[in-house]
């Protein structure tokens, strides 16, 4: 049985269980009063019903490919197989592909002969998951129906039960994103096998098309793309979007009417809705041709279209809305008492900005621009498509520059084996980016958390 | 409408003053005379306008966007509802201390050198420290806090916070002093401390205070006024207030029949 029929059957299931289960709470409460409501006693059974088994079946589709593959490997036929890891995976994927769909031709006779053993597993296994997860179902709805009773109460199962099921949907973004580090971790440290790390995070030379097998970490070194990504994100971009994103903050919380903040903030908010590919457009066909122009004009004939100061221009106008609605909170939240007192003395509207409320909402406005800054170095598509250039360390915002995000799309699209240094680069790559960007919002998070904790 | 009460020249008067918050009427023509001999205090249960008339005299009601202030009001004579008063002039000229201590989270110096820093009223840092130096022994804090100007005005305890923003206040040199139930957020030592502050400020400045406490502006006034739903019900003398009043409402809130 499929997965997807599986699914339905138990949610089938869960439902007759919770009709059932009301019904007789129903009948129940005919002649005495119940502790729990008629639907609580439903839910509780449905419960019983759905969780167990799709706790199984989760589980289940973590384990039986494992038991299959281990099934196969196991018989008489799979002992001519290769010895090297990577060639077995790979004939066991397409034996694999092979039994799921026959019609498909095999490329190696091995995986030909594998793939009707395969099957049987497969169909053994998908069994047996079957089996265990209606059995599950079954065994926890009648042990849920046989619970009901007029003092029994539901309402506090189905409580702890809404609580289990929200506690997680919590975890799935936690542990998938440990899940992410882990396996940068893993494919990290098989680079940093190959690659000293000094080379790496020291090298100012990076041209992975060219890695040399004797000494790869010539190649490698990752300084220019950090030099590029923090050009571009931490001090282009910000040179835009601190500037326009405060201003705009101070105009909508101290000077708008109340009709203008009414239209503007949300029109603001839109900007933070683009995709970043429209973004990487107009970087790309408008921007980058109007600076080369510009670049021109000032006297360097030789200037390309695809610069640092169009990707980084465009990024900065990108995160505008960031700091604005970051510095903008930050405003919102200093005491109106603050603000009156400043007033009060005399100051104008202005100083009182500049005195007062600003010194005031600093460690917000700073969050706020570390959390931009963040969000800019991990920016892909715009620098893909406006500034895709050559891995120089240079001051000149008409160069071309590169990033590390750039860089590892280039690493991993197109042809390339997985073990060899120039891709496993990409993983380095990305773990040094994950790390920094980590610690900037840390960094923020704890500015926000200080200041929050002075005015309350 | 009786007669404000008798003063010598006063130094603000207010004549059929009315303020509206949008649609809401929140004073219904009041008229008052405010000198510079006398404390002045406004009493009256919560919501009867009092806090809101004492905004109108330095236009703080400007800052909310829905009120409107309707009659006359004239510092020296002066219309500081004119077209061509500058609000900025005459804030400096009637200064404030705000119900809560809202010392700015900068220095203990720095909160007193705020306003003569914007009003450019000294030429060097020696001219600043005196100024610093006097505001502070003026609001009874410079012996507290001398040794440790530099500290966050925002560390000191309620009530010299509060002495902190009258030190803020008089920096500049004000004329009047508005306080909106300066005491309200602190305990009876730090209040008393204030009350005293009241006393030895008398007469250097037309000081007005707000207060719900009428033990405390029978303590600290000459002059008081009671106002109830909007309408100043009755002004005069404080001693006559207290043991004598003239209306009826007066005498209800005096005795405590509401309030």
């Amino acid at each position: 049985m499929s997965g997807s029929a599986l699914f339905f059957l138990v949610l089938g299931l869960a439902l007759i269980g919770w009709l059932t289960a009301r019904a007789r709470a129903v009948r129940l409460g005919g002649a005495t009063r119940l502790h729990s409501l008629p639907g609580q006693h439903g839910w509780y059974v449905a419960m019983w019903v759905a969780i167990p088994a799709f706790v199984f079946l989760a589980a289940w589709g973590w384990i039986s490919p494992q038991l299959v593959r281990e099934g196969v490997l196991a018989s008489p036929q799979a002992a001519s197989l290769p010895a090297f890891a990577f060639e077995r995976s790979a004939i066991l994927a397409e034996a694999r592909a092979i039994a799921r769909n026959p019609d498909l031709g095999a490329f190696n006779p091995q995986a030909e002969v594998l793939a009707p053993i395969y099957r049987t597993y497969l169909t053994r296994y998908a069994w047996i998951g079957t089996g265990i997860a209606l059995i599950l179902a079954l065994a926890g709805g009648l042990y849920a129906f046989s619970r009901i009773a007029a003092p029994f109460r539901a309402r506090g199962h189905v409580e702890r039960g809404v609580m289990l099921i929200l506690l997680v949907a919590s975890l799935i973004a936690i542990l998938t994103t440990l899940g992410i580090f882990g396996s940068l971790l893993v494919e990290s440290a098989r680079f940093f096998s190959i690659v000293p790390v000094a080379d790496f995070l020291l090298g100012t030379h990076w041209s992975p098309q060219g890695v040399g097998v004797a000494h790869p970490g010539r190649d490698l070194g990752a300084v220019p793309l950090f030099w590029g990504t923090f050009f571009i994100g931490a001090v282009i971009a910000m040179a835009v979007a601190i500037p326009f994103g405060l201003m705009s903050a101070v105009y909508l919380t101290q000077y708008a009417a109340p009709a203008v903040r009414r239209w503007v903030k949300p029109m603001l908010e839109i900007l933070a809705g683009v995709p970043t590919v429209v973004y990487g457009y107009f970087a790309a066909l408008t921007v980058g041709p109007a600076i080369r122009q510009f670049a021109v004009a000032l006297g360097m004939p030789y200037a390309s279209s695809e610069s640092a100061l169009a990707a980084g221009l465009v990024m900065g106008v990108m995160i505008i809305p960031f700091v604005s609605s970051m510095a903008d909170d930050a405003l919102a939240a200093v005491p109106a008492a603050m603000r009156d007192g400043s007033l009060a003395m005399g100051a104008t509207k202005s100083e009182t900005i500049a005195r007062v409320l600003m010194p005031a909402a600093l460690p917000g406005v700073v969050a706020g621009i570390l959390l931009a800054v963040s969000r800019a170095i991990g920016e892909t598509m715009i620098v893909v498509m406006a500034a895709s250039g050559a891995a120089t360390i240079s001051l000149n915002p008409f160069d071309s520059a590169t990033t590390v995000t750039k860089q590892i799309v280039d690493l991993l699209t197109g042809e390339a084996a997985f073990d060899s240094p120039k891709t496993l680069a990409a993983f380095a790559l990305g773990l040094t980016l994950f790390v920094i960007t980590f610690l900037l919002n840390i960094v923020a998070l704890r500015v926000v958390k200080k200041y929050r904790e002075a005015y309350e | 409408m009786h007669a404000p009460a008798p003063t010598a020249a006063p130094k603000i008067s207010a004549r059929h003053v009315s303020v509206h918050y949008g649609r809401k009427q929140a004073i219904d023509d009041v008229s008052i005379d405010v000198d510079m001999e006398n404390v002045t205090a406004f009493i009256g249960p919560s919501g009867c306008g009092k806090s809101t008339f004492l905004r109108t005299l330095n236009r703080m009601n400007d800052t909310i966007p829905t009120a409107r202030v309707a009659g006359d009001i004239r510092l020296d004579g002066e219309d500081i509802y004119a077209a061509d008063m500058d609000v900025v002039q005459l804030r400096a000229r009637v200064g404030m201390v705000f119900q809560k201590p809202n010392p700015f989270p900068k220095s203990i110096y720095e909160n007193v050198a705020y306003g003569p820093r914007i009003h450019g009223l000294a030429a060097n840092k020696a001219e600043l420290d005196h100024i610093v130096e006097r505001s502070l022994t003026r609001a009874g804090l410079w012996g507290e806090v001398k040794d440790r100007l530099s500290d966050s005005g925002t560390a000191l305890s309620g009530g010299q916070q509060q002495r902190l923003c009258i030190a803020r206040a008089i920096a500049v040199d004000p004329e009047v002093i508005l306080m909106d139930e300066p005491c309200s957020a602190l305990d009876p030592i730090a209040t008393a401390k204030i009350e005293e502050l009241v006393h030895e400020l008398r007469g250097k400045y037309a000081i007005v205070i707000v207060t719900h406490n009428m033990q405390q502006a029978a303590r600290v006034s000459q002059r008081t006024a009671f106002f109830h739903l909007g309408t100043l019900v009755e002004y005069g003398v404080t001693s006559q207030i207290f043991t004598n009043p003239r209306q009826e409402r007066t005498k209800d809130y005096i005795t405590g029949r509401y309030g």
